[in-house]
């Protein structure tokens, strides 16, 4: 009886014990709010505003003074930007697939854009860039539609924003965007090229081609948008489509065989052709003219053999030779000077050198500015100009040009010099990868960092003040701008945290940037010369960034280095691109063009005598190419090469297929580093029930810390951990649509998770009534995947987490925590897997734009979802509430393990959005990086906004926080210490007393 | 209640559609339809751990035809027959076996596939030749079967391999698990029916000949999402409390107060043990008039009186 007793006693005692440690220790932990204060914000994040690389600008002169550019950019952003800093004033984000293809300024206020394929029109304040009316036409999507802003006919008057594409012509009233009139031109084939209209007129001419050799011209009322007049003529050789207006009554257009130009001269109904002979401007003329876009009266731009001809158009067959100008080069449209006079400029590339010409119509011979600058050769190429001006002091005219350079950033030139630039290419990362800081050298000391220790000293003493609640608002103010500017972070050096680092990311530009962790500041950036335009690779994209050299042991002296993979061209066996880039520098290392393509690349967990990372790419032919070529990596990869598995995801074929290496008898030379497949397995999807969704696999650097799991009750389970787990969810063909185009019952998905060496299906689960976007992500033994559930209109999250049964046998936990247990036997995945899966759905309120999850250097840290919301911020989820473990009423050992009762949807807590008030617009992707210090992970996400911050699941339990007042435990020591002395005098006179009494 | 009211409707339609049929032909194959039905539902369960028949949810025929009679469900319109393709490290395939299944119409017009057998061919001399050779170089035994078995194209083939060491035992012991989805196999995983331990070694089997183990598998279904009416009524009051935190245990609660508590107590009891104590010793080395006059300052003076001891 009194021993039965005694277990439970003492057993509780020891749990009592630990429990009261760990509350202390947590109690030590600072921080007892996951969420940060206001004057935390900052601290250790940095968001980063990008607007992507400029297509239209339109500059807005207010007589007011504050001058703005309007702009808008290939990342679907409406921007307008401060003239004299290049800030943003405000931005509208629109969605993904709402490709903005114009924009203009309406009625001195309104900024008009016209986008999605010209089916949308949008107004937007122009002060404040609030969206003051929408309106949708109804436009056939073949036609490229256009926007023509009729110019202010009288003050007050509403004007009209005329839309034409194909046939039809839209006007809509630019106060509120309602259609006034529409006029669907009755014309089959019909392509309007050109709306204008003539001076003081209430006659709106439209001019394009009926297929390939009519042209029309119509005289539309402006008011209602009666045809009033319709002239038509047919040229017999034809035309491309190509034609540019070049008086009120001329247009040149190119010829069927793209070879002469044809003058096209109309008034009342009259229309003469001209052919124009083009060997009398250019002797040897042979081969195909194109045309090029340039908005100036009376001016014709034309490329012909790679070189650039301005022409005068002087009459309806008289062209006057202006200038030639070889690539690279840019044009500006026309700039209206005065009534009578316009201006344009021509950039010209010549090597580190930019030349700024305008010229006006009064005197084309000669320049009204020409100005020269140096650029920075890590900008690439121009690409593209618009043209500003203003009025000097001295009352000429003065011009700024707003340039877009090839790594897509944006420059405001004047006077010769750069005002400002963007770096807008970082809207577009395609990929990134992390580098470590070089380790602190010899002789560099706090002092010198905080300048003096009286510097130093004052500071802490203000912070004590602020602890203390003495400081004054003054003092506050003192205290954030110091914690802010803390120079400690931005620091060249490794940190002992880890949390300084430098994140290495690839443009769509083909730009390699290091950006510090610190601040975001771009310490080197470098223009891949192999990844820019040339004629070996016309059509050049990039496409991954790896860590290709990582020092650790043996190469220390050396910088790490970066491999960056391209593809010159879209197609899949288009040859590969490989660079690799010095982490510290920048500087291009090596670079070539692959003589094979690139369909799949493997960065492999074995490393050459230099601690180069040997990477596996797979071409389209599915041979394996082993990079370094180096005698060593081949010894490295030869030890390794029957247990290196790979697989590849045909979405299109529906079908996911395992290779391994075939070994190889002969070694031919010249053949040494290239290895043939052999397919291992394969999985079918009927097409006809079942189409690949999206596929996820586990981080390969992720780490785990424990395989076992001690649930309620002193049991174990024993996760399944593999590194080669495949989930995969697949939709029915019918409902891989939009949200709604299917019903319930025709929706379903299948959740499978595979093992990619052994091409096993471990688990496989039907949800049905459930249809995409999916949404997923893998760590440890768990996946957690995001759907939309039709049945119950709401999205859903699913947990499956997958054990390891073979092994539930060894339930000691004493063995387990005393390190006997026998971990570490090799498991063979060709052992018939015994596993358990354990699931459970939750609903969430929140679409989700991309997935990830929290890693630590140690995996002891519980983890944390990040959720890119809809809204473009990022939340942060603890994994505990996707436990498949929940129950509705958890028993006593449960809720002390840490279950949370079931409910039926997931929180959302506004305190958890790890983005606070801040949005990181056009949201594609989170990136987690595991710091030091096992308690953080840093968080950086990128879209057109950058944004990064460290964030601790559990909290900082490893460390102080940053504002910790050493100050106050100092003075806290000091004075105990004191009081100590105080008291053992006076305890001593005391006694001296009592012994004399 | 209303949905397993549902089911229930369903399940009871579903019985009166196969058995008014039945009961016009005057039942001959109701047995065995109904039988079909009960190991239906039992497909698509875990296989159990170990290989046993008995046990196994699905059945394993360890049925070693080597000729192949032909398979009883030929003439039957439902019966289906696929063969099984093998590789013994060339580059051709050959036949190796086939598969016979019996096609299930459902009244929803989906068609799955039931009782599944094997007949595996017998090894020829070359084809053991080639096996022993894959288990010296410690190659790859690829099997494929074809992805859509009523008519199979010649061209998708749905292939598993295993190492060929991992399968001599006292036999050649092989484990098939078939992913079906309706009339299609959407994988074949293809293993030795035991364990395959890492260091494989060289070992040749005692007989020369295939013992096999098949499962069919069908997909789970996934459970439904909890629902609860309560957060429901809650949610509609349009109060959304948000979520409660975590109940926290009685010590996360109040850790705060019964940690100084607890000082206190054992203070107490100290002073509490050296009370009496003192009190004997000042009875004994003062007068009774002292003690008196000295008592009411016991108490302030214990911590003295601590740390003298």
């Amino acid at each position: 009886m009194g021993s039965s007793h005694l277990r439970p006693r003492t057993a509780m005692a020891i749990r009592a014990r630990l429990g009261f440690v760990i509350l202390l220790s947590l109690f030590f932990s600072a921080t007892l709010s996951t969420a940060l204060y206001e004057d935390q914000v900052g601290l250790a994040d940095w968001h980063h505003k990008y607007i992507g690389k400029v297509k239209h600008a339109v500059f807005h002169t207010q007589k007011t003074g504050r001058k703005r550019v309007v702009v808008s950019t290939e990342e679907n952003v409406v921007a307008s930007l401060d003239l004299r800093t290049g800030f943003i004033f405000w931005r509208n984000v629109l969605g993904k697939n709402d490709h903005i293809d114009q924009v203009d300024i309406a009625l001195g206020k309104y900024v008009v854009t016209l986008s999605s394929g010209g089916s949308i029109l949008r107004a937007w304040n122009l002060p404040d860039g609030q969206m003051i009316w929408e309106s949708t036409l109804p436009v056939s999507t073949l036609s490229k539609s256009s926007l023509y802003v009729l110019a202010n006919m009288n003050v007050g008057k509403d004007n009209l924003i005329l839309v034409f594409g194909g046939s039809s012509i839209h006007a809509l009233s630019s106060m509120d965007g309602q259609i006034v009139w529409r006029k669907e031109l009755s014309i089959d084939s019909l392509e309007i090229q050109q709306i204008f209209q003539p001076h003081d007129s209430d006659i709106i001419n439209a001019v394009g081609f009926v297929g390939s050799s009519e042209f029309v011209v119509y005289q539309i009322s402006y008011r209602t948008g009666e045809v009033m007049q319709q002239s038509k003529a047919s040229f017999e050789s034809g035309f491309c489509g190509e034609a540019s207006l070049v008086f009120d009554n001329l247009v040149v257009a190119l010829d069927a065989s793209k070879s002469s130009l044809v003058s096209i001269s109309f008034k009342n109904e009259v229309i003469n052709f001209h052919q124009i002979n083009l060997s009398d401007l250019v002797p040897d003329f042979s081969g195909k003219v194109t045309l090029l876009p340039l908005k100036f009266n009376g001016m014709l731009a034309i490329e012909i053999a790679s070189s650039i001809l301005l022409l005068r158009v002087k009459g309806a067959n008289e062209l006057e030779f202006v200038e030639k100008i070889s690539h690279p080069f840019a044009f500006s449209d026309a700039l209206p000077l005065s009534k009578e006079q316009q201006a344009f400029a021509i950039l010209q590339h010549d090597e580190s050198k930019i030349h700024f010409k305008v010229k006006s119509d009064n005197d084309l011979r000669n320049e009204i500015l020409k100005e020269t600058i140096q650029m920075d050769s890590q900008r690439g190429n121009i690409e593209k100009v618009f043209i500003n001006n203003y009025i000097r002091t001295d009352r000429t005219h003065g011009f700024r040009f707003l340039v877009v350079m090839e790594d897509h950033s944006l420059l405001l030139i004047q006077q010769g010099e750069i005002v400002w630039s963007r770096e807008d290419g970082l809207a577009s990362i395609v990929d990134s990868t992390t580098s470590e800081l070089p380790v602190e050298k010899e002789g560099v000391s706090v002092a010198e960092v905080e300048h003096n220790l009286f510097e130093w000293l004052k500071g802490h003493l203000l912070k004590l003040k602020g602890t203390l609640m003495l400081a004054s608002p003054d003092e506050v103010a003192a205290i954030q701008a110091i914690r802010l500017k803390s120079s400690e972070k931005n620091k060249m050096t490794r940190d002992h945290n880890g949390f300084r680092k430098l994140i290495i990311v690839l443009t769509r530009a083909g730009k390699v940037l290091a950006l510090h962790t610190g601040d975001g500041r771009v310490v080197w950036s470098v223009l891949l010369p192999a990844l820019r335009r040339s004629e070996t690779c016309g059509n050049p994209f990039a496409l991954r960034v790896y860590q290709w050299q990582v020092p650790h042991h043996h190469a220390m002296h050396e910088n790490p280095s970066v491999l960056v993979v391209g593809r010159c061209g879209h197609g899949f066996d288009a040859p590969g691109i490989f660079s690799i880039v010095d982490s510290y520098t920048g500087k291009v290392q090596n670079s070539l063009i692959l003589e094979h393509s690139v369909s799949h690349i493997m960065p492999l967990p074995l490393t050459d005598s230099t601690e180069q990372r040997l990477h596996l790419i797979i071409d389209a032919k599915l041979q394996a190419h082993l990079y370094p070529k180096n005698s060593d990596s081949l010894k490295h990869f030869f030890n390794e090469m029957p247990n290196i598995y790979w697989y590849s995801v045909e979405v299109e074929k529906n079908k996911i297929k395992g290779y391994s290496l075939e070994s190889k008898a002969e070694l031919d030379t010249a053949e040494e580093y290239v290895f043939q497949a052999k397919e291992l397995w394969s999985i079918i999807f009927p097409s006809e029930s079942e189409k690949i969704a999206v596929t996820a696999t586990r981080k390969m650097n992720e780490i785990v810390h424990t395989q076992a799991k001690v649930v309620a009750d002193q049991d174990v389970m024993y996760k399944y951990v593999s590194k080669n787990i495949l989930f995969v969810a697949t939709v029915a063909p019918k409902a891989a649509g939009e949200i709604g185009s299917a019903t319930p019952e025709e929706a379903l998905l299948y959740a499978y998770l595979i093992d990619t060496v052994s091409g096993r299906i471990l688990h496989r689960v039907c949800h049905q009534g459930a249809q995409g976007p999916v949404h997923a992500v893998v760590s440890e033994n768990w996946v957690v995947y995001h759907y939309f559930n039709l049945r119950a209109h709401r999205y859903e999250m699913s947990v499956i987490e997958i054990y390891d049964q073979s092994r539930a046998d060894n339930k000691d936990v004493w063995k387990l925590v005393l390190g006997k247990h026998n971990l570490t036997a090799p498991v063979s995945l060709y052992s018939r897997p015994d596993v358990m899966v354990k699931s459970q759905s939750y609903f969430f309120t929140h679409s989700v734009k991309s997935m990830a999850v929290t890693a630590t250097a140690k995996g002891i840290t519980s983890k944390q979802l990040l959720i890119g919301t809809i809204g473009d911020q990022v939340l942060a989820l603890d994994k505990r509430f996707l436990d498949p473990r929940r129950s509705v009423n958890p028993t006593q050992s449960e809720k002390e393990e840490g279950i949370i009762p079931l409910t039926d949807s997931l929180p959302i807590v506004p305190q958890s959005y790890i983005t606070h008030s801040l949005q990181v617009e056009g949201l594609r992707s989170m990136v987690t990086i595991p710091a030091k210090l096992e308690s953080t992970t840093l968080v950086f996400s990128y879209g057109v906004d950058l944004f990064f911050t460290r964030i601790a699941p559990s909290r900082t339990y490893d460390s102080l926080t940053e504002d910790f007042s050493y100050a106050l435990l100092l003075i806290t020591i000091v004075v105990l210490v004191a009081a100590i002395f105080v008291t053992w005098a006076l305890s001593e006179k005391k006694e001296l007393k009592e012994k004399w009494r | 209640m209303s949905e397993g009211w549902c089911c229930g409707r369903s399940l009871a339609l579903f019985a009166l559609v196969i058995l008014l049929p039945i009961w016009i032909a005057r039942g001959f194959q109701s047995d065995e339809l109904l039988q079909d039905d009960e190991e239906f539902g039992l497909e698509g369960g875990r296989p159990a751990a170990g290989p046993k028949p008995s046990t196994n949810p699905v059945r394993s025929p360890i049925r070693r035809r080597p000729d192949l009679d032909p398979p009883s469900g030929s003439a039957d319109s439902n019966s289906v027959q696929f063969s099984l393709e093998h590789n013994l490290g060339g580059s051709e395939f050959s036949p190796a076996g086939t598969f016979t299944a019996r096609l299930k119409s459902w009244s929803h017009g989906g068609q799955t596939l039931t009782k599944l057998r094997f007949s595996r061919n017998a090894l020829t001399e070359g084809e053991k030749r080639a096996f022993e050779r894959l288990l010296k170089e410690d190659g790859h035994y690829t099997i494929r079967v074809p992805s859509n078995v009523l008519n199979p194209s010649g061209e998708d083939y749905v292939i598993s391999s295993v190492r060929a060491r991992c399968i001599p035992r006292e036999s050649l012991d092989e484990h098939f698990v078939i992913h079906t989805d309706g009339v299609n196999i959407i994988a074949v995983n293809y293993g030795s029916a035991g364990a395959c331990r890492y260091p494989r070694l060289l070992r040749y089997p005692a007989k020369w000949s295939f013992t096999s183990y098949t499962v069919l598998k069908n997909s789970e279904q996934a459970p439904r999402t909890p629902t609860f009416a309560e957060e429901l009524l809650a949610g509609e009051d349009g109060l959304g409390e948000g979520v409660k935190p975590p109940e926290k245990s009685f010590w996360a609660k109040y850790w705060l107060y019964l940690v100084p508590l607890g000082f206190i107590v054992m203070n107490a009891m100290t002073q509490a043990m050296n009370m009496p104590e003192e009190q004997q010793v000042a009875g004994q080395s003062t007068s009774q008039g002292q003690v008196a006059q000295r008592a009411p300052t016991t108490t302030t003076t214990t911590t003295t009186t601590v740390r003298r001891r």
